[in-house]
């Protein structure tokens, strides 16, 4: 059962629907199982077309009918992304546990930040050139990762870890045709 | 003076006063901290000598069941300013209690401590009406003078400034308790005053007498509280046309009970007289912790002989030998007039054994009957006014509400028969022995006979305890105590229900507005959302832990009210605030959890501009702070630049 | 759905003094058993966490909250009464137990993903049965420890949900008293008789009822970690709606065959 059932007009001029995606603080798991859609993929081309998403390299998010976030916010850039997707898609949908509960990089939550950094790049193994990275391109880090939820309206929430492409068909089949999800229990996964 | 004789609960012995008691422990304390850096330090811990001589003296008075542990430690902390890590040990080998479960207790009870307060351990009583009258300010005076922060107990020892729940002196704050006695009408110049006590560290027997000046102001006695010669006449009602008798003339009276639930008194008593069992048990139940709400400790400080009368009726009545007060922790400095009372009446005869044991009496042919009365003290938890949760208590647990059924009237105090009353309960039964159930019902409404006894603080002229018959209205009592220009009223507490003006006309009652007798009263300058505010972060603070929409919910509820108030809510998180708050109603464990959220509900559906006012733009907003989550890497990265904040909105 | 109640028969008369009904269906039960004894005994899941057949009820968790005579218990310590008509499966009912497990979710840490239990979690499964797809609620990530001081044992508090079958367990089938909660409100912790605090410090042995007895993840056996794989554990084999604690042949299969592998 969803909580809401946001529908998107299927009244397009071309007929398809303009979808984005992002991963944020995740592992881009979840867009691997997107991928595992297989030759479904070339059933979704069919209805969607996809604006800002790894594949298309396009930087900057246009106006869209769903957008699909991976991931937890965990920096300043991540949070960026992620009110810009906001602003701009119509439908937005916190895709697998990191986005939907902050997942295994909010396991850094209880630790102090400096901590965190020092253990990466400093007393970690393997390190060559040890330090912590300091340049002004960096995002900074928020103290904690949180869920998505936690800084955006979100329409609608996959678990998952990563879901399965079948849970990503069953959940695009409904937006798209604007039914609530109805996700078949073996569809239901949180890890 | 013998040093740790006078230690918390030496009931029924000559000690335990405001005097004698606390000097010895402040003395002793005191001598090993002048030198001691820090309070953890070993040098601090008291010998065991002196621990045993605390618990030595605790246990011969109250033996060394599983049943008084708590009783034991509230004996420790008193002496020592908290539990010593030694006569914990010592206490697992004394009672057969695990380690596991003291440390529990210890960490349940908001007044007991695993590590050391210090000298003199003030808290400021929290309650709305405390706030309303300045005490924000005087906490922070006082922090100042001393240089502690709230909840850190200084380096040296001293002192430990903190909060607490409301004390029960609404009528005469803003109100604190220094190492457990209450210190009422606080202003600036007496904090000036008790920064300069703690820090030439005099004991506490030698303050001034009027910083600890309790009133009870009776501002309006009705009909228990009137004409109250002669004495015992409800006890000698008892004795005269016995049990049964005096148990038909309660249920003509349609009493019932004063705690708030308003179950038929008599049916209670009947049902514990009637469970099987023969050692049965009479509660009174003095554990006034509802915010807002001081009647009973004037009950306990003016009437405390019409009290007792009434549990010593009740045993009569139910065939109960042993009694419990559990007097609220910090009710404390009532403890030694209570103990006397009980002292006095044991040498009237009035308690014991073979009472009404004479010619005439109608329990005379059976030699009369024993009971006996014994304080418990509590130790700073709201939660255990709830009954089961104060018959754990009595057994020396933390306060977690049992289940139902057994209900207490069949397996109660050490699983035997239990008779719970609230005080007010207990004096009106009294009363209504002496006089008849037709003389009560002459007052109130059809549904709720009698009288009711109210506390009533806030913004009115003459606050203090009112009687009024039940049926009066909410705009008579404002008249009666100078309310004027009333924003709300908050009847029966911070479980109760919120009242906008236009609902005054209503009833006190049960079939109207039931009460316990909290009536606190705000005008038109007070800020509701921090009534609101101070009420959740109440329940939050008092949950037991047990049941999770309580536990997780009640600090969710915290959370969005503070979110609200500090202006960064949407509308969206008032949708959340109530479906929280219904959550709790629903499917809590217990009262406290089902009646936490009332305040949030009645103050959304009557006075929405309070949280209206306070959103911001948007609908949705972030559950944290977003910019304040990255000053730490800022601060790690030297950022000081405006691209390294985020802009608010977006 | 009609059962005996609907005709006023002596017939009827009879059955109701021993039934119920629990959304619509009929329900015996013998005296003395509550809503929850005779729901799972008559091969019927009511959602629970705290509750566990043979242990005193408990009525901590809220998740077996049901709604009876116009107002809400917990189906575990609710005595059952004849004629009772019990609703749990409701809209209404369903919406209050998805938000106390949602509350279960965002007090602790539970990350799924790196938990050993997952797939033989009681908490996970029981989301998974009301469909919970989001802990709605902001996560509290609260710092808890993790006592890995036993040689047999990990006590992950991350992952405690207070439902206290440890404690019970412990206290009144192995008789040694381990374990305890401490505190109150939100701080509400569980803890162990030692004067260090650590669970190797206590008398807790693999063979004790409360070793086996943890719902969640948070006392977990060493050296067991992966023996069943994930997809294979006791929730992913069936639902826990047939196999939580519900009188059918296939739970008693099912835990034959979990311990086995």
């Amino acid at each position: 059962m969803i909580a809401s059932a946001k529908a998107i007009p299927a009244d397009r001029p071309n007929g398809k629907l303009i979808v984005a995606t992002a991963s944020l603080a995740g592992c881009f798991g979840c867009h691997m199982s997107l991928l595992d859609l297989d030759e479904r993929l070339v059933d979704l081309m069919e209805l969607v077309s996809f604006d800002r998403m790894p594949l298309t390299d396009i930087k900057h998010i246009g106006l869209c009918d769903l957008g699909l976030i991976e991931g937890g916010v965990a920096n300043a850039e991540n949070l960026a992304v992620l009110r810009d997707f906001r602003r701009h898609c119509r439908v937005l949908v916190a895709v697998g546990t990191c986005a939907v509960t902050g997942g295994v990089p909010a396991m850094r939550n209880n630790l102090p930040l400096e901590a965190c950094l020092k253990e990466a790049f400093v007393h970690g193994p393997g390190l060559v050139d040890r330090g912590i990275p300091d340049d002004p391109e960096l995002p900074l880090l928020l103290r904690q990762v949180h869920p998505i939820h936690e800084v955006v309206r979100v329409d609608y929430f996959l678990p998952g870890c990563p879901p399965s492409a079948d849970a990503i068909w069953s959940l695009l089949g409904a937006v798209l045709d604007g039914r609530p999800v109805a996700l078949p229990p073996e569809q239901l996964r949180y890890d | 003076m013998s040093s740790d004789s006078g230690l918390a609960v030496q009931h029924g012995t000559d000690q335990g006063g405001l005097g004698q008691g606390t000097e010895g422990a402040a003395a002793q304390v005191g001598d090993q901290v002048r030198n001691a850096p820090k309070p953890q330090d070993p040098a601090w811990a008291p010998g065991a000598v002196r621990i045993e001589r605390v618990l030595g003296a605790s246990l011969a008075v109250l033996g060394a069941g599983p049943e008084t542990v708590l009783q034991h430690l509230i004996a420790l902390q008193h002496a020592f300013s908290y539990v010593p890590e030694e006569a914990v040990a010592r206490l697992v080998a004394a009672l057969g209690v695990t380690r596991a479960q003291i440390l529990a207790a210890v960490d349940f009870y908001a007044f007991l401590h695993q590590t050391p307060r210090g000298r003199f351990d003030i808290r400021f009583s929290d309650n709305i009406t405390d706030r309303m009258l300045g005490s924000e300010a005087l906490l922070a005076q006082l922090c100042a003078a001393l240089g502690v922060r709230p909840g850190e107990p200084r380096e040296d020892g001293a002192v430990c400034v903190d909060c607490t729940s409301c004390t029960g002196m609404c009528d005469q704050g803003p109100a604190a308790l220094v190492n457990g006695y209450a210190l009422t009408r606080l202003d600036a110049e007496r904090i000036r005053r008790i920064a300069a006590l703690v820090e030439t560290g005099t004991p506490l027997a030698h303050w001034p007498r009027e910083l600890f000046v309790v009133s009870n102001n009776v501002e309006q006695p009705g009909l228990l509280l009137s004409d109250l010669e002669p004495r015992e006449a409800g006890l000698h009602a008892l004795l005269r046309r016995g049990a049964d008798a005096v148990l038909a003339t309660l249920a003509e009276s349609g009493l019932r009970g004063r705690g708030g639930a308003g179950f038929t008194t008599a049916d209670k008593w009947r049902f514990c007289r009637d469970a099987p069992g023969r050692e049965k048990v009479v509660v009174c139940n003095a554990d006034e912790g509802e915010p807002g709400t001081f009647k009973d400790r004037v009950l306990l400080a003016s009437y405390a002989d019409l009290v007792l009368e009434g549990m010593t009726i009740a045993a009569g009545v139910i065939g109960a030998s042993q009694g419990f007060l559990y007097l609220r922790g910090e009710y404390r400095h009532l403890l030694e007039h209570l103990d006397a009372v009980l002292t006095r009446r044991r040498a009237w005869g009035l308690l014991g054994g073979g009472i009404g044991a004479w010619p005439g009496s109608a329990l005379g042919a059976r030699g009369g009957f024993d009971f006996d009365i014994r304080i418990h003290l509590g130790a700073g938890a709201y939660i255990c006014g709830e009954e089961s949760a104060l018959i754990e208590s009595l057994e020396g647990k933390r306060g977690i509400p049992r289940k139902r059924p057994p209900f207490p009237v069949t397996a109660g105090y050490l699983d035997r028969p239990t008779l719970v009353n609230n005080v007010e309960t207990f004096v009106a039964a009294a009363r209504i022995a002496e006089h008849g159930g037709g003389w009560f019902r002459g007052q109130g409404t059809e549904r709720s006979p009698g009288s009711k006894i109210l506390s009533i603080s806030g913004d009115c002229t003459w606050p203090g305890v009112y009687e009024v018959p039940f049926g009066t209205s909410v705009a008579e009592v404002l008249e009666r105590c100078g309310g004027a220009d009333t924003q709300a009223v908050q009847v029966s507490g911070a479980a109760g229900v919120t009242l906008l003006p236009t609902e005054f006309e209503r009833k006190l009652a049960f079939e109207d507005l039931p009460t316990a007798g909290s009536f606190m009263v705000l005008d038109r300058r007070r800020d509701l959302l921090e009534m609101v505010r101070s009420f959740a972060a109440f329940f939050a603070h008092e949950s037991c832990g047990f049941c999770t929409p309580c536990r997780v919910g009640g600090r969710l509820v915290l959370d969005l009210v503070e979110k609200v108030a500090a202006g960064a809510g949407g509308t969206h998180d008032l949708d959340e605030l109530r479906d929280i708050a219904l959550v709790m109603r629903r499917a809590s464990h217990c009262g406290l959890g089902q009646t936490a959220a009332n305040h949030v509900l009645d103050t959304l559906d009557k006075f929405p501009r309070i949280y209206r006012e306070r959103l911001r733009g948007a609908d949705y907003a972030p559950s944290f702070d977003l910019d304040a989550a990255l000053a730490e890497a800022r601060a790690l990265r030297k950022r000081k630049d405006a691209a390294a904040h985020l802009a608010l909105e977006g | 759905m009609t059962d005996a109640h609907s005709t006023p028969s002596t017939d009827s008369a009879s059955a109701e003094r021993s039934a119920f009904t629990l959304d619509g269906r009929c329900i015996p039960f013998a005296p003395g058993e509550t809503i929850m004894d005779a729901a799972l005994a008559a091969g019927v899941y009511i959602p629970h966490l705290c509750h566990k057949p043979g242990y005193a009820p408990h009525g901590s968790c809220r998740v077996c909250v049901v709604r009876a005579d116009g107002r809400e218990l917990s189906a575990c310590t609710a005595p059952a009464l004849a004629g009772l008509k019990v609703e749990s499966e409701t809209e209404d009912i369903h919406a209050l137990r998805l938000a106390v497990l949602q509350m279960l979710f965002v007090e602790g840490n539970h990350v799924c993903p790196a938990c050993e239990a997952s797939g033989a979690c009681a908490l996970q499964a029981v989301a998974y049965h009301c469909g919970m797809l989001t802990p709605r609620f902001p996560q509290r990530f609260p710092q808890r420890a993790l006592d890995a001081s036993h040689p047999d044992f990990i006590l992950d508090h991350n992952r405690c949900i207070l439902c206290e079958l440890c404690v019970r367990a412990s206290r009144d089938h192995d008789r040694k008293r381990v374990f305890a909660v401490s505190g109150r409100g939100i701080a509400s912790r569980l803890i162990v008789d030692a004067p260090s605090g650590r669970l190797g410090d206590t008398s807790f042995s693999s063979e004790d009822e409360a070793a086996q007895v943890c719902p969640v993840g948070a006392i977990l056996l060493r050296r067991r970690a992966f023996r069943v794989p994930i997809g294979k554990r006791r929730y992913d084999l069936a639902p826990i709606s047939r196999t939580g604690d519900v009188a059918t042949q296939l739970q008693a299969e099912l835990e034959a065959e979990t311990l086995d592998t």
